[in-house]
């Protein structure tokens, strides 16, 4: 027995999150948020070069094959560095999808180039969680038509994977007649959510969705995670500000972090935080090891990190003062990223209602 | 991440739930009580020692059973006694006996290890004073040595089972002359010495629990004594390090979480199991959540102490929230029941004997006793996440 992160996890942790802090500073994510960018190609290539697009799809088919543990660790890594690459929906969600769902052929076609960072995959399942602001999307004779909202990673995908009314899913060229995107505006200017619409677009069903939601569902799942592991390296980093800030700030002749309110303000965030990192490495492990309790488990996942990731993103801003709510400093840019986290793919209520079910409460 | 147990370990597992069967129908029943154990729970204590399911890793010399420290086999017994739903076995007094086996002489380990964890032997910690509780160094009940005794006087108080125990670990104050953690010694004495008066102080759930412990001109021998004169501070250390572990397991947790889930299902309001009400669920599913956060933390400490490695901030977290969150459960439990809720001692309706708001009651107790929660939130704020100290008043 053993529960913890093995040497090759760490380093893999290490050498992305070692990238990420040279290449991919505060000040890079605010000049591409400066840019509306959302995908900035140096980032981009520095992530695809570190071999991480591809880290759950097969070695056979170019990618390196490594579970959803390895895959949590990954997206900490980009949520601490609040990285603006696409990954949860086209590293993680599409492929999830394809391997589920897809046929041979569609496998490899898309996955090989999926892992290299040739073609970015945007993720629309969200209609299968809550339907708002849309009549949901209806698929007929091999074309799609209806509306998908806060499609992941949408706005910069060559290819889309949508789900249907029915739930099944399917490949849309995000550049095919019929096809109109538009960037929704949101408080997290590192990450690419669009609202899709499609007037007969043409659409290739990936067929094992058809008749089971399985692999929607594990879609689902898997984004949840990563969403959540995303919350965690972003909670982490506003706790280390937090602790460095009430170190070195100074009031009253001393520094703010012997005040007992602020010093229990950083023991409330590290007490609640700290569990969590293995609630998430559970909740990841599951997916490849014990399939049986993943669905609850990602759900807990999501929607605790979503709590206490709020609870921390107020508190450690709080801790900074009026420095805490400028966008000078830029902390805003970890608020905003785990704001936007805890709404995707469902809020926290709506989750724990889903983990219900799924115990049959 | 490896969450299956190898060979070695499934066979151990076998092990002992071959032995739970066989024994079972031999356990007391129900939790142990307040008092000293009784003839039952000490043969019960006795056959666990003989198979090494208590007082595991305790030397054969002193009475233990003698197995090499293995984390991993701790754990299985945990959860097979657990899952059976048996009475598991303790090893003495988990304050004490690791104290005296680490810095007691070798009399004391021979003449106080055995009686202690067969249950012969039992204890109450006088710590607290009056004067001081989260300031536990301020304390001052004092001794003298008179020729060859210690000479108490003082008073401690909230000493849990003072009424039941046959002895006491005790902090005195033997060097008023030295800064306040070097004047104080650690000594141990039989609770029938003449000169100790008892006072049991009824608590909010209704029983006394604890006493206010009176001394008065108490003569103990001077070789009572663990560690050096004056070393008192860093022996209790010692001692809350292995107390502050047991509060907030997760095991109890997850055993009371199943609980909760029960009074959901059978609770009903015209008929319809609260567990069916969109907002007892979602309040469960968080408890949930928090719940397995908990559990699982458990198992990366775990691993880490079986590592040899010191496992930091997932230690330094437990008794903070694992006692909250004790405490909420109760809380919803509660709540769950309405106006049933209230019932207690012997009522007619009464759930689960009553267990949840004395849990609820208990549970503060918790959460105050053993280092408050405010005084935990500062350990972790200074020891885990490094900020300072606050700046100390002057002496008036
Ligand atoms: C059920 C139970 C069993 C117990 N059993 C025993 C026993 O067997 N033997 C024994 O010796 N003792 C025992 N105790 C005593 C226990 O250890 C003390 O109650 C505890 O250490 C707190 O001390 P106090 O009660 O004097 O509270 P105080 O120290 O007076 O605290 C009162 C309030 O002030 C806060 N406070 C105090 N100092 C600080 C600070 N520096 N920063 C922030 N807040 C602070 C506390 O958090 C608390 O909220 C028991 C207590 C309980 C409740």
């Amino acid at each position: 027995m053993e529960f913890a992160l093995s040497e090759e996890q760490r380093m893999l942790q290490d050498s992305i999150t070692g990238y990420l802090e040279s290449k991919c500073t505060l000040d890079e994510v605010r000049q591409a948020a400066e840019d509306n960018v959302t995908k900035p190609s140096d980032v981009w290539q520095g992530i695809s070069e570190l071999g991480i697009l591809g880290i759950v799809i097969p070695e056979e088919l170019g990618g390196v094959g490594l579970g959803f543990l390895d895959a949590a660790l990954v997206a900490e890594a980009l949520g601490r560095a609040v990285a603006p690459v696409p990954f949860i929906g086209s590293s993680i969600m599409a492929p999830v999808a394809l391997l589920n769902a897809g046929d041979e052929r569609q496998k490899e076609t898309w996955l090989p180039k999926i892992a290299s960072g040739d073609t970015v995959f945007g993720v629309g399942v969200s209609e299968q969680i809550g339907r708002r602001e849309t009549d949901g999307i209806v698929s007929s004779a091999g074309k799609l038509t209806g509306k998908a909202m806060f499609v992941v990673d949408g706005l910069d995908a060559d290819m889309l994977i949508i789900a249907d009314d029915n739930g099944a899913l399917h490949i849309v060229d995000a550049n095919a007649n019929g096809v109109t995107r538009q960037k929704l505006k949101t408080i997290d200017k590192t990450r690419a959510l669009a609202e899709i619409i499609f007037e007969d677009a043409e659409a290739e069903l990936l067929p094992r969705s058809e008749k089971s939601n399985e692999a929607l569902l594990k879609t689902i799942d898997a984004g949840r995670i990563m969403l959540a592991a995303d919350s965690m390296g972003a909670s982490d980093v506003m706790i280390e500000k937090a602790v460095a800030y009430a170190k070195e700030r100074k009031q009253f002749n001393r520094v703010i972090g012997s005040f007992q309110a602020v010093k229990h303000m950083c023991a409330e965030m590290a007490s609640e935080l700290e569990p969590c990192r293995s609630l998430l490495w559970y909740a990841a492990h599951s997916m490849n090891h014990i399939p049986e309790e993943s669905r609850v488990l990602a759900c807990h996942a999501k929607a605790h990190l979503s709590e206490v990731g709020r609870f921390v993103a107020r508190t450690s801003t709080e801790v900074h003062g009026g420095m805490g709510f400028t966008d000078l400093l830029g902390l805003h840019y970890w608020f905003k990223r785990i704001g936007l986290d805890r709404q995707l793919l469902g809020a926290p209520e709506l989750i724990r209602e889903e983990a219900a079910v799924a115990q049959g409460w | 991440m490896d969450l299956a147990y190898n060979e070695e370990y499934e066979a151990f597992r076998a092990e002992v739930q071959q032995f739970l069967k066989e024994n079972k129908s031999k356990a007391p029943k129900g939790r142990a009580g307040w008092g000293n154990p009784d003839e039952e729970s000490k043969a019960w204590q006795q056959l666990l020692i003989k198979h090494g399911y208590a007082a595991r890793t305790i030397p054969k010399e002193y009475g233990g059973y003698g197995a090499e420290p293995d984390i991993l086999k701790n754990h299985i017994i945990a959860e097979e006694f657990a899952n059976a739903k048996v009475r598991p076995g303790h090893s003495g007094d988990a304050r004490l006996v690791p104290v005296v086996l680490e810095l007691g002489t070798e009399e004391q380990k021979h003449a106080l290890v055995g009686p202690t964890i067969r249950g012969e032997m039992t204890w109450c910690q006088g710590y607290s004073e009056p004067g001081s509780g989260s300031d536990l160094a301020s304390l001052s009940t004092k001794a003298v040595l008179e020729g060859d005794e210690w000479v108490i006087n003082g008073q401690k108080i909230w000493t849990s089972g003072a009424q039941y125990a046959d002895m006491c670990f005790c902090l005195v104050r033997t060097e008023p002359d030295a800064p306040k953690h070097k004047g104080i010694s650690y000594l141990i004495f039989t609770m029938d010495t003449p000169g100790i008066e008892v006072r049991p102080l009824v608590t909010m759930t209704g029983e006394a629990i604890f006493n206010e412990t009176f001394f008065t001109d108490v003569r103990v021998p001077k070789e009572q004594i663990i560690g050096k004169r004056g070393e008192g501070w860093f022996v209790a250390n010692a001692t809350l390090k292995h107390e502050r572990g047991s509060l907030g397991d997760p095991n109890q947790l997850e055993a009371r979480f199943r609980a909760l889930v029960s009074i959901l299902k059978n609770e009903k309001i015209d008929g319809k199991p609260l567990i069916e009400m969109p907002l007892y669920r979602d309040q469960l599913v968080r408890l949930q959540a928090r719940m397995l956060s908990m559990k699982y933390n458990g198992m990366r400490i775990l691993t880490a102490s079986n590592n040899n490695k010191e496992p930091g901030l997932p230690r330094w977290i437990v008794k903070l929230v694992g006692c909250e969150l004790n405490h909420q459960m109760a809380a919803l439990a509660i709540d769950a029941m309405g106006e049933l809720g209230v019932l207690y001692d012997e009522s007619p309706y009464l759930r689960d004997y009553g267990m949840w708001q004395r849990n609820y009651m208990l549970d503060l107790g918790l959460i105050i006793g053993g280092g408050t929660a405010q005084i935990q939130k500062n350990m972790i704020g200074e020891r885990a996440l490094g900020l300072p100290k606050e700046p100390k008043l002057k002496a008036s």
